[in-house]
């Protein structure tokens, strides 16, 4: 049967970018739901539902909300983070984009279940269109009086704010993002303290990702038992975005309950690109370890992809065929890495540039077994030792590329270099 | 300068920032959104006085403004084109000819990556993922999305552009 969308169901229906639109397909009902519920309650409610974040890292949520201490002394905020720079993911753009309500009504609930009267969100500096669309929604709910001093006449006070970035894939370390939003360079700090005690402006802080803050709603409206009841199992629940990137037909967001396989997901998007063979894919971003063609039944979810030695990360699945040369995925990654590490931690700063020097010798054809070891070292210096998850997320598919893949290398260490050259793909086209 | 006063935000920069500033509970946290008015004023880049303007602006000290100039990819402190088209060239591109449009591009201006064109119309370069792999290969021109593109449309799009 086909997944009915839940996070997705308003995308196509430009109507609900205002309020009155998006009240007229149900939205901020659940709002004026978990004003008359209980801040505490609410938390055990997005417990129950075991939710759990959709930015990288898998926390559940209502666990992280009842971190926040009670009390007023001191403000406290939350920081959507909608930074979404993690390669081959573009879900909180469609959300943000489709149905900016949904993802305030999102962040009002966490504010009002934390009891936090300030909202940032910290998007991008690229997505200056998404920027813009947010504006003009905050800006109608505050004068429909969903923001501002009296939320719904609750008597509950809020302000939301865009805070655009830079251009830098550590500002949506969380930290990093914490640093960046106070006006600094986005390093990330040592924890802990953790931002619910110590975040934004010294102040008690909520970060969640702008995927997870969308289900919100949906839970408090529908209860925690329907969207526990959706997906693998009690420790993987809800719907999820997939982004579906690289060789397949039709290339997008597609939203199933979490768990789908990547099989399912590719007769959704139309098969592979031009009929090829299925190779290697990525199934939860840059940071995740590449897995070969024959996982391609493994359900994506957080703990099958981890038993996999793999994650879901933010479920980007990168999809390659027959024609990919993974030394050359890999070394795109490993460049990737090299440039976003901030360079605080000695192994991530030398081991992003270490791996990305090897790789590229050992693409040229000028690598020698010894590399292979070599990468190893690095993996082995980098995993766990650094102030946040950057290095362990340049592990990711470096440590598959020698582990899952290590034959590819050796061809490329014993023929003098790749034996697959860059596909041309336009000449390859204009030639039929 | 004159009278000791160094160079200033515009006008309408400076309503922008002050609408800000009870939004935020320090002034340091205005200054992503002050380099990005600055950046807007003086055409896409931030040249030394549009830092001593931001700098005077928030009361913070210039070396302080530099060094979160120089940790932003966003920021610029060469002279840009006056359309500047940054070409994703991460993985998901990549799988779908990504190498090729940097090229057509490159070709198509006839200067390398981060130059100018000599009539000052456009520069380019290669950049991180831009969150849009579902319309790989893809470009960001000014602030706008385009893609999937081919080495054709990317021609057309530049020669479109004043
Ligand atoms: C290097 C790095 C980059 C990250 N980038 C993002 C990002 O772009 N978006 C995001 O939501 N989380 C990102 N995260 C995860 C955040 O640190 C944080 O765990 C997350 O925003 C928490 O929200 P969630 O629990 O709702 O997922 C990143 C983490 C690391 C280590
Ligand atoms: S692990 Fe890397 S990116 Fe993270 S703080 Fe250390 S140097 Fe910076
Ligand atoms: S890899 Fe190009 S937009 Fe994501």
């Amino acid at each position: 049967m086909a997944f009915e969308p839940i996070l997705t169901r308003n995308v196509g229906n430009p109507d609900v970018r205002t309020v009155a639109g998006y009240r007229r397909a149900g939205g901020y009902e659940a709002l004026a739901k978990g004003l008359a519920t209980e801040p505490d309650e609410l938390i055990e409610q997005v417990k129950l539902s075991g939710l759990r974040g959709r930015g990288g890292a898998g926390f559940p949520a209502g666990v992280k909300w009842g971190f926040i201490p009670k009390g007023n002394d001191r403000p406290k905020y939350l920081v959507a983070n909608a930074d979404e720079s993690e390669p081959g993911t573009f879900k909180d753009r469609v959300l943000m984009e489709h149905d900016p309500h949904q993802f305030i009504e999102g962040c009002a609930l966490c504010c009002w279940a934390v009891q936090a009267n300030t909202c940032y969100i910290y998007i991008r500096g690229e997505y200056v269109r998404q920027a813009e669309v947010l504006e003009v929604a905050i800006a109608d709910a505050y004068r429909e009086g969903i923001l501002g001093d009296n939320v719904l006449g609750s008597g509950f006070r809020l302000e939301m704010q865009v805070h655009r970035g830079a251009g830098a894939y550590i500002c949506g370390e969380e930290t990093g993002m914490l640093e960046s939003l106070e006006g600094r360079r986005g390093q990330p700090r040592v924890k802990p303290p953790f931002p619910a005690v110590v975040g934004a402006f010294g102040c008690p802080t909520v970060i969640n990702n702008v995927e997870t803050l969308c289900n919100v709603p949906h839970i408090v409206s529908r209860g925690p038992e329907w969207f526990k009841q959706i997906g693998t199992d009690e420790r993987n629940t809800g719907p999820k975005l997939y982004c579906l990137s690289g060789h397949v037909e039709r290339p997008g967001v597609y939203e199933t309950a979490i768990g789908a396989t990547l099989d399912e997901l590719l007769e959704r998007a139309g098969g592979m690109l031009g009929g090829r063979e299925l190779k290697a894919f990525q199934p939860g971003g840059a940071s995740a370890a590449i897995l070969p063609a024959d996982k391609r039944a493994v359900p994506l979810d957080f703990d099958s992809l981890a038993a996999e030695g793999s994650m879901l990360g933010s479920a980007a699945v990168i999809v390659m065929d027959e024609t990919t040369c993974l030394v050359r995925a890999t070394r795109r990654l490993a460049a990737f890495f090299n440039h976003e590490s901030c360079g605080q931690c000695t192994p991530c700063r030398e081991g992003t540039n270490w791996s990305e020097m090897v790789l590229d010798r050992i693409e040229a054809g000028e690598g020698s077994a010894a590399d292979v070891e070599l990468i190893r070292r690095i993996c082995n210096n980098m995993g766990g030792t650094t102030l946040c998850a950057l290095a362990d997320a340049a592990v990711g598919p470096l440590r598959s590329l020698v582990d899952t893949f290590g034959d590819e290398v050796e061809a490329h260490l014993a023929g003098g270099g790749c034996p697959l050259p860059e596909r041309r793909y336009f000449e390859e086209a204009a030639r039929v | 300068m004159a009278n000791g006063a160094g160079p200033r935000l515009g006008e309408k920069a400076r309503k922008t920032l002050d609408a800000l500033r009870e939004r935020y509970p320090t002034s340091e946290a205005l200054l992503l959104p002050a380099l990005h008015l600055a950046q807007e004023q003086w055409g896409g880049w931030l040249p030394d006085e549009a830092i001593e303007a931001v700098a005077g602006e928030l009361g913070l000290a210039p070396a302080k403004v530099y060094g979160v100039v120089t940790f932003y990819d966003l920021y610029h402190q060469e002279p840009v084109g006056r359309h500047r088209i940054r070409i994703c060239t991460n993985l998901s591109c990549a799988l779908r000819g990504a190498t090729e449009i940097v090229e057509t591009v490159a070709d198509e201006l006839g200067v390398e990556a981060d130059e100018v064109t000599p009539d000052g119309r456009c520069s380019f370069t290669g950049f991180e993922c831009l969150g849009a792999c579902d319309i790989a290969p893809m470009a960001m021109i000014d602030d706008e999305y385009h893609g999937p593109l081919t080495p054709d449309a990317v021609r057309r799009l530049i020669r479109g552009l004043e």
